[in-house]
């Protein structure tokens, strides 16, 4: 068969016209080729991280070939699936991840509403500097928010620091910017005959954003939940500077601080967490992905 | 009785409603709403950014137990101290390169990506994105792990070519192409994403005519999309500019700024002075020396958005 198609492209190889659709053709092959090597490079680190959660701890210590399982187990899973500490860790995060989402969107979609339709004195200022503030990155920010949070607590008693909803507090700067950002984008897309037909109605303005503005708006809301979801699913930085007792810890810093014991590294366990850490992204993703694809194009998120 | 009960319950009812209509009054005033719709996002944006903001900056004047205001104290400790330059060298190290190559592979990748029949992008795009989806915290622990000293997978892997064994984060050199390399390798897709997008927006007919022409595969590269891509490309870079130089989690995790600091930027040193160290004010310092490049990147971005807002 191969033998065959080599000898007929061999003479037309000579001839002149057809080598516009040749090279198509050979575009794509190496269109094919590199893509799959990057899409290898994109995926062995979730790849290595499957493989080893599979693997009992006498597997990994035996350093026999690490790119495949011998004898799958699924202890690592039972393990920390059973454990209080870890579902502790894995409440705790969702709680903070879907109350943040909630708070963002509250505060976000009137903010986002009333900066895109209502112009009032500093709205474009207002919306200038939204976007600014989406620019000032965690890293800045981390200390000065830590002093505030335990001089706060030195003042009023309530103390905050090391408890995990103090999370609740801080994620949303890191949230709404972007948020109302989009937010802003899409409803400026809106048409104006779309509102003011509600207006001339007797909508008053809540009723205009609510059954108008959201409706319609409602691909962009999904961006920007799955990104508020996201962010502060991932969230590093903030949770290790203020929370260091375990049972207020969230899923990123609960596994780097309890799997990895002084120079003892449990592989396994730590890559069964961290798989089990990343599904609900990859979850989400899988099943939304056009959205969160939205989202990413639509503001310019962070990279 | 009956009647004055009616009227007195009347006149209560038309007052209630003369106050509603006063509320409502002030609600249809559109200043008035607007400003209550926004409070919460000023009330948020101004106590838990922008104070903090300028409290790091009276922070970074005290000495470490924040009794005694001592000026510029902490900057000229910093200057004298060769970690800190170690520091400035590795971060600008970092972010330039880091950035670099994740805004080429993200042009060669989305290039190859519209290069494919569109009813299969769409897997190829699903595929290449994954690494932006999984928390960076998460996924760089897998890549810890790929570079274990002892149980390392590559070094496994090329043992087979008979090169290595690589030490990944025991050598400062290995260790600032590693976390450079893990960073290339969570970004590279945003910037695909971005390229895609861009792309797919230059319209059809600048290539017929290009190719019309007799250009060849570079120069419409060269003359046709980089000057239709110049805005996007310009903004995923700053973006990815800031964020790379800001970034924490991938060098915390992968090496914690070892060996011997080699690999420490900005945000990771501020962390080990500031919250490790317990020297509130000297860490404060140290972030504080990310504003520049952050504030000079930022005001490119704004100006390229006033721009395309204006356009458009």
């Amino acid at each position: 068969m191969s033998m065959v198609t080599i000898d007929k492209s061999g003479p037309t190889r000579k001839v002149k016209y057809g080598s516009m659709s040749r090279d198509r053709t050979w575009a794509l092959r190496w269109s094919y080729f590199f893509l799959t090597l990057f899409a290898v490079f994109s995926l062995v680190p979730p790849f290595y991280m499957l493989i080893t959660s599979l693997k009992g701890s006498a597997e990994i210590s035996a350093a026999t070939n690490p790119w495949w399982v011998y004898h799958p187990t699924f202890e690592n899973y039972i393990q920390l699936l059973t454990s209080n500490q870890f579902l502790r860790f894995f409440w705790n995060s969702a709680w903070v991840s879907i109350i943040v989402v909630t708070i963002t969107m509250l505060i976000s979609v009137p903010a986002a509403f009333a900066l895109a339709r209502m112009k009032f004195w500093g709205s474009a200022t207002l919306a200038t500097g939204v976007f600014l503030t989406y620019l000032i990155p965690d890293s800045l920010l981390f200390i000065p928010l830590f002093k505030m949070f335990a001089v706060f607590g030195d003042w009023t008693g309530i103390q905050l620091v090391n408890r995990w909803y103090v999370l609740l507090f801080i994620y949303p700067t890191l949230t709404v910017p972007f948020c109302t950002w989009i937010m802003i984008g899409y409803f400026a897309s809106i048409p104006k005959e779309l509102d003011e037909a509600a207006i001339i109605d007797g909508a008053s303005w809540f009723q205009t954003l609510t059954r108008i503005f959201i409706p319609v708006a409602l691909p962009g809301l999904i961006a920007a939940t799955i990104f508020a979801f996201t962010v502060s699913w991932a969230q590093f930085l903030y949770p290790l500077v203020f929370t260091t007792s375990t049972d207020q810890l969230v899923l990123p810093v609960g596994i780097i601080t309890t799997l990895i014991k002084g120079d003892v590294f449990n592989w396994g366990q730590i890559m069964t967490g961290a798989l089990l850490g990343a599904a609900p992204p990859l979850i989400i993703y899988a099943f939304l992905m056009d959205y969160y694809i939205a989202g990413l194009t639509a503001g310019a998120t962070k990279g | 009785m009956v009647d004055v009960a009616f009227q007195s319950s009347r006149t209560a009812a038309a007052q209630a409603g003369r106050r509603r209509v006063g509320l409502r009054n002030a609600l249809r005033r559109k200043s008035m709403s607007a400003f209550l719709m926004t409070l919460p996002l000023i009330l948020l944006i101004a106590i838990l950014v922008i104070y903090p903001a300028i409290y790091s900056l009276h922070l970074a004047t005290l000495n470490k137990a924040m009794t005694k205001f001592v000026g510029f104290g902490n900057f000229e400790f910093l200057f004298k101290r060769d970690t800190f330059w170690l520091v400035v060298k590795q971060s600008c190290i970092f972010a330039i390169s880091a950035v670099i190559f994740k805004a080429l592979i993200g042009f060669i990748v989305a290039h190859f990506v519209h290069n494919v029949p569109a009813n299969k992008q769409r897997k190829w795009r699903g595929m290449l994105l994954v690494p932006w989806v999984i928390p960076p915290a998460m996924s760089t622990l897998a890549w810890l792990w790929l570079f274990d000293p002892s149980y390392s997978a590559f070094n496994y892997t090329l043992s087979f070519f008979g090169l290595g064994p690589i030490p990944w984060t025991g050598d400062a050199m290995w260790a600032r192409f590693s976390v450079i390399l893990v960073n290339v390798w969570y970004g590279a897709p945003f910037f695909m994403i971005m390229y895609l997008a861009a792309l797919k927006s230059v319209p059809e007919q600048l290539y017929e005519a290009a190719a019309i022409d007799g250009a060849n595969w570079w120069q419409r590269i060269w003359y046709v999309t980089l000057p239709m891509m110049r805005n996007i490309i310009a903004i995923t870079t700053l973006f990815s500019l800031i964020v790379t130089f800001a970034n924490f989690d991938i060098v915390r995790i992968l090496t914690a700024g070892g060996p011997l600091d080699h690999t420490h930027i900005f945000a990771t040193w501020a962390f080990r002075v500031g919250i490790e160290g317990s020297d509130i004010p000297l860490g404060a310092s140290v972030s504080l020396f990310m504003v520049p490049i952050l504030a000079i990147a930022a005001i490119f971005i704004l100006r390229d958005i006033t721009k395309r807002g204006n356009e458009s």
